[in-house]
């Protein structure tokens, strides 16, 4: 309800639409890193790819359920704006304790499909949960009548899904041979805080034009 | 009369064509069998082809997408190495010429540790293959044989040399081989990697790493093994695209070393088509790559887009 009022409405769902594609980006960027993450501890056997893709399946599953729950009462830009928070904040263990976890996982672990796959829990589990929450969020904060609520969950699906296919491709062509894999994360970080300050400030705005 | 003799022609020449047709099927099944494939199998990584060619038998991946020959053994003599560089990878044994623990990574036809087992038959040899598959063709069709001196693991070598290395194994002959399929593992061509390794070397250790000789990525590993070695013998023979590098952990020997150990094992090579007298004077330490090119690390190893 209080989502569209005063803010130029379109102005503000550009923005969600915006930010659910980097989301779907950033979620296969660094979906496609974890393979190289995981591989000087666990190799790049097929079971290393299955591991990394049941868990962030997983992650986002259960982010779509989380996501969706908390749609349901007073959704508000400030929440949206707070999963980039989170997500960005919770990714940063990838590029500081990736190491040393893998090496503890290593060390208790021998068989590198389990090694892989607990790590690979440890590792990417939170940010990717917090990533999947995006999607049913912003369906309920675009949808503003129920006749027009698949046309815009299409919406939002092609705009994620697209950002996802265009966050594999640079980042398996291009990202890796220009920069570092912690530079690529860093990259992904600082844009995910990006988005959720922006829908921060949308929120303040809002809220301000709803007082006066 | 007219008519029987017409039917006697008819019959001459339906007699000839089929025992034209006859030789032209057999033709062609002969030509078919010349390059008959024996077996085929699909793993999770690759698609095995083994066929025989003239008593020339051949492993092959991805058969689809140009041809490669993995490793070939001659049914005739089996010892013989067809290959440039599985010849070319046993100049290692110039730097240490008794091995006791051989690690080799990359299993192929099993072309290396065999030749190593016989020559050494007390040298425990441990060979690193992530592929189930190349084990079964290597033991079916290429006479590998495991045994409790050559045994072999199923596993990814970055993950059994990390593991090795913490918990103290050392080898005094490293073979790294694990690079010629269509794909390159890139997390085997790092320097965190070469560090593992040289983490298992014992001091007077020997590494062997058969590698690419082609475009980019040539520069950028041989920078990368500068990086964790220091000097290393960049080992080429002319005609051959082939480029093996062969590094210690001590100073390299002089050449008149070299030549010295190369005629104690002449005899021993000489079964199996190894000219390595005529080693030593391609072992240079020259640098003929820009030398500007970058360190492939863990956080930087496109290799597969330099290729």
């Amino acid at each position: 309800m209080s989502a569209k009022t005063s803010l130029g409405s379109t102005l503000f769902n550009n923005l969600v639409i915006a930010a659910v594609f980097i989301n779907g980006f950033a979620i296969m960027a660094i979906e496609l890193l974890g393979g190289r993450v995981l591989s000087p501890y666990f190799g790049t056997s097929v079971y290393v790819w299955g591991s990394i893709i049941t868990i962030f399946m997983l992650s986002l599953s259960l982010g779509y359920l989380w996501g969706g729950r908390l749609s349901s009462r007073n959704p508000s830009a400030k929440l949206f704006g707070c999963f980039f928070i989170a997500a960005a904040i919770l990714s940063l263990p990838i590029i500081f304790f990736a190491d040393w976890t893998m090496m503890q996982v290593f060390m208790v672990i021998e068989d590198p499909r389990y090694g892989s796959l607990v790590s690979a829990i440890l590792l990417y589990f939170l940010p990717i949960c917090f990533m999947g929450m995006v999607s049913p969020y912003s369906i309920r904060l675009l949808v503003s009548s129920q006749e027009h609520s698949g046309r815009m969950a299409g919406l939002l699906y092609f705009v994620s899904t697209l950002g996802s296919a265009l966050g594999t491709l640079m980042t398996s062509f291009y990202f890796v041979l220009w920069f570092e894999l912690d530079h690529i994360m860093w990259g992904i970080v600082t844009v995910m805080l990006a988005c959720g300050a922006l829908m921060l400030v949308a929120h303040s705005v809002q809220q301000g034009s709803e007082q006066s | 009369m007219n008519s029987a003799f017409n039917t006697r022609i008819t019959r001459a020449i339906w007699s000839r064509s089929l025992a034209l047709i006859l030789a032209c099927m057999a033709a062609l099944s002969t030509s078919m069998t010349m390059a008959e494939t024996l077996h085929e199998e699909r793993s999770l990584y690759r698609n095995i082809f083994v066929t025989e060619i003239d008593g020339r038998r051949c492993l092959l991946f991805n058969a689809v997408r140009g041809e490669r020959n993995q490793t070939c053994i001659n049914m005739r003599n089996e010892k013989e190495m067809l290959f440039h560089y599985t010849r070319m990878s046993m100049a290692g044994l110039l730097l240490n010429s008794q091995p006791k623990n051989i690690l080799i990574a990359g299993l192929g036809g099993g072309t290396v540790p065999k030749a190593l087992h016989e020559m050494y038959p007390d040298a425990e040899i441990d060979v690193l293959e992530i592929d189930q598959a190349v084990v079964n063709v290597a033991r079916d069709y290429f006479s590998f044989v495991e045994s409790d001196k050559v045994r072999v693991e199923v596993v990814d070598a970055r993950v059994f040399i990390k593991r090795a290395g913490i918990r103290g194994k050392k080898y005094d002959f490293v073979m790294l081989d694990a690079f010629t399929g269509e794909y390159i593992p890139e997390h085997l061509l790092t320097q965190e990697f070469l560090q593992e390794v040289k983490d298992i070397m014992t001091p007077d250790a020997v590494l062997v790493a058969n590698t690419f000789s082609t475009s980019n990525l040539y520069a950028h590993e041989s920078e990368t093994y500068k990086s964790v070695f220091g000097e290393f013998f960049n080992f080429k023979l002319s005609g051959t695209g082939n480029r093996v590098i062969i590094a210690t952990l001590q100073p390299l020997p002089t050449p008149s070393a070299l030549v010295r150990v190369a005629r104690t094992l002449e005899e021993p090579l000489e079964p199996y088509g190894v000219k390595i007298t005529q080693f030593p004077m391609s072992l240079t330490t020259r640098s003929d790559w820009d030398t500007s090119k970058r360190v492939l690390t863990d956080q930087f190893s496109p290799a597969n887009l330099l290729n």
